[in-house]
Parts: structure tokens; sequence; C-alpha cells
């Protein structure tokens, strides 16, 4: 590759296309599926200045909250990616690679298996991200144990703690699943394992949103040390970080983060993945152009798959992480044929 | 003046008890043979490595009592290969060398890029500055690097075998830059003729240990160069520049 631009208009323009990108999609989310509706009344229903009407029900209740949740979900999912990308030095790391995604099936199949909260009258809709959320927690709490030794925690170690723990629990999962008595479980905690956007509701939007502000706006705040990450333990430390710490408290937020988003959308994968290297080629490496350009490309990304996932088999739904993980994959190895000879994988 | 001594600096089996001092504005060269502890040596001064016995000072200071950051302000590091995971042009590469500086959340200002093209500028590559670190020939990536330590505005810059893998001519002119920038250098070097020329002082290593020390005229004797490394050779002072030139001799000339 050659010189690249990277002066500020360029980046500006980045901005932009994507921001418009993103509108587009989510103008088209409104406006596409079961029901068509115009345009020009989609932007009259958001706006405000359209009378009551099943359009104006299906627009604001049923497709808007679904929209926004994939953006948010996108936005989190591709930005988490990026960061765990430089933390673990694995440009194949994404955010389930450290048993956050196991945790978070083990806790909603424990929840359906068990009916937990039924006896107290609680919805699925709200026992079920509990359950992802405190597998996702358990997840985590087990991997950095396992990661920390002589209170350092390394690239390679978190990667390895990361897989073993994903394997026990999808193997609990799964144990659970085939010895249920009931068929329907086995169905529910599946379609929840491929991920989808089906369940979004207003009221289940305020705390993915605040989680996915918080948690960018902290690691865009984090970006100069996440850039020295990329030159290795080493490197980072003699030019004055403290590796081990860094890694650890990065580590705890992003697996917090996931825990929220999944515990709303199901493991949707590769997004994580594919969308970071994709910003990469657009603006570079350095985290502070870099986490704005993720967001944005993952939240218009999401909200086109999902758009898809609606319309491509209607009227069934089809969970969009089947969608994502047809793009993805691909994209994988194509990713990883690129990789040059020797580097490090 | 002394600025950096370590005082019996020990790791594990691979290094014991080194004592060595860097004056202020020299350069000193730490040479032997592979695996007689250079490196070792090197990594417990930058600190990515605590002695097992012994300690580091600079200017009097413990440097394994001071955190990465503040022992960043003071040391900065050469490595022989500064890649990156992902592309960062040299601009961002070099900038990185202003982060012990900088509380973790702060954004370079302006005088930071300021300090980044100065620094560029001195080592001769300000028209790369926006290229991608990795299109870099090897020689302009280790100038890349020497910028980054100069950013770092250190008291003493360690250089971990800067010309490993650069072609001679390379080799020449970072060690030719190195030395004119007016910094306080401490350098691991393999080439003994490079070492006598560009340094003022070397420490010879041998099984982790230093067995000679001294300017390289007093240092680099055919006695030393058979006991420490096993070879035959020639010294002499070369005209043109005036710095001992080992010749090695191969088995069978010396015992004609």
């Amino acid at each position: 590759m050659t010189t690249r631009s990277t002066g500020p208009l360029r980046y500006t323009l980045v901005l932009t296309v994507l921001a418009l990108a993103l509108a587009g999609a989510a103008l088209a989310g409104l406006a596409l599926g079961q029901v068509r509706i115009p345009a020009a009344q989609v932007l009259d229903i958001v706006t405000g200045r359209a009378e009551p009407s099943p359009f104006r029900t299906i627009v604001l209740d049923v497709r808007l909250p679904r929209v926004l949740l994939g953006a948010v979900v996108g936005a989190g999912l591709a930005v988490v990616g990026t960061v765990l990308q430089a933390l673990v030095r694995n440009p194949l790391a994404d955010p389930y690679l450290l048993g956050i995604s196991s945790g978070a099936s083990a806790g909603v199949v424990v929840v359906i298996v068990f009916g937990l909260g039924s006896g107290l009258g609680l919805a699925t809709s709200l026992t079920m991200p509990a359950g992802a959320f405190a597998g996702a927690l358990l997840a985590l709490v087990l991997v950095y144990a396992l990661a920390r030794r002589g209170g350092q925690m390394t690239g390679s170690r978190l990667v390895l703690a990361g897989v073993a723990v994903a394997y026990v629990l999808s193997a609990l999962t799964s144990l659970l699943m085939v010895t249920s008595a009931r068929r329907e479980h086995f169905q529910e905690a599946m379609y929840w394992s491929l991920g989808g956007l089906g369940s979004a509701r207003w009221d289940a939007l305020p705390l993915p949103a605040t989680v996915l502000l918080l948690g960018t706006g902290l690691l865009i705040a984090l970006a100069r040390p996440l850039d020295l990450m990329l030159v290795g333990e080493e490197g980072a430390t003699v030019l004055g970080l403290d590796t081990s710490r860094f890694r650890a408290a990065v580590f705890v937020l992003t697996s917090l983060v996931t825990g929220v988003l999944v515990a709303f959308s199901g493991a949707i994968g590769f997004i994580g993945l594919l969308v970071p290297h994709a910003a990469r080629m657009l603006v570079g490496a350095s985290h502070r152009t870099l986490l704005p350009v993720t967001a944005l490309a993952g939240a218009a990304f999401l909200v086109t798959a999902d758009l898809a996932a609606r319309t491509v088999a209607a009227p069934q739904d089809v969970p969009v992480g089947i969608l994502t993980a047809l793009i993805g994959g691909p994209f994988f190895l194509w990713l990883l044929r690129r990789r040059p000879e020797g580097a490090p994988v | 003046m002394t600025l950096l001594r370590t005082e019996g600096i020990s790791y594990g089996t691979r290094l014991h008890a080194v004592d060595l001092t860097v004056g202020d504005g020299e350069t000193v060269g730490v040479v032997g043979p592979n695996g007689s502890g250079k490196t070792t040596l090197l990594r417990c001064v930058y600190g990515t490595l605590r002695p097992t016995a012994g300690r580091a000072l600079l200017d009097g200071d413990d440097l394994s009592a001071m955190g990465p950051k503040a022992r960043a302000r003071s040391i900065a590091t050469v490595p022989q290969d500064g890649q990156a995971l992902f592309e960062l042009t040299v601009h961002e590469m070099v900038a990185m060398g202003r982060s012990p500086h900088k509380r973790f959340w702060e954004a370079d200002t302006t005088a930071d890029t300021r300090l980044v093209r100065e620094a560029l500028a001195r080592v001769g590559i300000a028209d790369l500055a926006e290229r991608p670190f990795p299109s870099l020939s090897g020689g302009e990536r280790q100038r890349a690097l020497v910028a980054r330590a100069l950013v770092q505005r250190p008291a003493v810059i360690v250089l971990d075998e800067p010309t490993n893998h650069l072609d001679i001519r390379y080799q020449l002119e970072v060690l030719t830059l190195v030395t004119e920038l007016g910094t306080t250098n401490l350098l691991a070097l393999h080439d003994l003729n490079l070492a006598a020329y560009y340094c003022d002082r070397l420490y010879v290593l041998d099984a982790g240990r230093v067995v000679a020390e001294g300017p390289p005229a007093e240092v680099l004797t055919p006695a030393l160069l058979a006991t420490v490394y096993g070879v035959d050779a020639e010294v002499t002072t070369y005209s043109a520049t005036g710095a001992p030139t080992v010749v090695y001799l191969p088995k069978s000339a010396s015992r004609a």
C-alpha cells in the first residue's frame, strides 16, 4: 500500500458518508417489511406530523425500537471488537472470543429450562436478558481469574482462558438443552443463540443505549493506550504503559458492554470481527479516529443486515446472526488468506 | 558525570553482578557472543525485566522503583523490530513517544505535533511522515524509531542491536545518526568493528559477566577475542578512522 491520505477533510468525509448510510438504512428499515410504507409518510410519522394510524403504530412501536436496538448493538459489538483486537494483539479476536457469548447463552438456557422467574410472574422478555447478563458476568469472572497469574495478564493467556471457558460453558448449555424434557425449550434457546432483534421494545432500549454511549466514550478516551498496545507487550511497557493493569481494566469494561448488548440481542456474530477491519482500511488503525468510524459502520451494518433478515424470507423473521455469519465467515477466510506469511495470528 | 549506573545487576542464571556506568553524553556499547546476556542486561535497565539482585540507578534514582510511565520519561528504548499489529503512519508511530508525558485521555497538542515533526526532520525522514510505517525500508524504520525515542525527551536512549537485519549502508547511517544526536546512548551491538568505531567505551559480556571494559582500543585485544569468542584475530588501528579494527583469521591461516 502506498501513501494513505489521513487529512481531516477525508476523515470528515468518511464520517459523513457513514452517517448518511446509517440514516438511509434506518429509513429503509422503517419503510420496508411485510407492510410497505412510503418514505415520505415514514418521515412524517417520525417527525410527529402524522395522524394516528396503523402505519404510525408499525413505524413507532414495532420498527423504530428494532432499528434503534440494531444500531446500538451493531455499534457496540464493532467497537468492542476493535478494542479486543488491539488488547489481545490478535486480528481475529471478536467480542465472543473471550467466552462472553457462551456465558450469556448458558445463562439464557438456565432461565428457560428451569423457568426461573416465571413463578414470580416475570415475563421472559425480562428474565432472559437478566440470565444472559448473569451468564456473561460469570464467564468474565472465570476468564479473568484463569488469565491472571502472578498479577500479570498477557494477551495469549486471555485468549486461551477465553476459549477454554467458552468450551466448557457451551458443553453445559448443550447438556441442559438435550436433557430438558420440553421440546420448546430447545427451540427457544436455539433461537436466542442465533441472535436476533425481534424482541426489541421501547422499554428494552435505555439500558443498552446508555451502556453503549458510556462504554464507547470511555474507550475513545483510552485511544492513546490502545494505540500503544499495537506495538506489543514490551513495546507498550517501554512507552510507559502498565500493560497488565490496562488489559485487565479494558477486558472488564468490554465484557460488561458485550454482556449487556448480548442480553438484548442474542449472540450476533462476526460484526465485531468484520467491521473493525473494514474501518481500518478506511481511516487507519489509530483508535481516536478509528473508534467513531467503527461505531457508525457497525450501526449501519447491523441495521441493514436486520432489514435483510426481516425481508429475505418474509413473513419468516430469519435470525440476523445467521446472515452476519453468512457474510462474516467468507470474510474471515479472506482475511486469513490475505495475511502475509509469518505475520502473527 | 555519571548519569546511568548499574550496581551488581543479576538476573537468574543469565546475568551475574554487572556493574556498568554511562556518563552524560557518552555512547556506551555492550558486546559479547550470542546468549552472553546483552539483551537481558538492557531489559533490566529499561525495566521490562526486574533484576533478581542489584539495581539500576539514573541520576541516583532507582529505576525499578519507578512506574513504567516515569521510567519511560527517563529512558527511551529503540527496539530491534518495532512493528505494530495494524498499519499506523510514521507520524502516528513517532507520536507514541509523547505518551509518557501525557495523561492517558489527552490528545496530542500542536506542541506535540511540532516535536514529532522536528524529530522526523532531525533523523532525515520528514517527507515520510504520512507513509504507512510497514512500507518503510529497514533503515527508515530504524530512523523513525530513533525519532520516537527523541520525542520521549529521555535522559538515556537504550538501543538493542539497532543494526540487526540492516544492510551495511543502513547500519552505518543509523549508527552515525545516533552518535551525532548528542544524546546519552547505551547500545547492544553485534559487530565489533562498528562498536569500536562508534562507541566511546565498551563492556564485553561473556556468560552473563563483564569480562572487560574500557575504550575500544584497550578492550579489543587478540587475547580477549580468543577467550570470549574463541577466534583468532588481529587488531590493528585503521589509519582512516583511527579506530581499532578487528580482522578475523580463519583457523588454517593462523596456524600457517
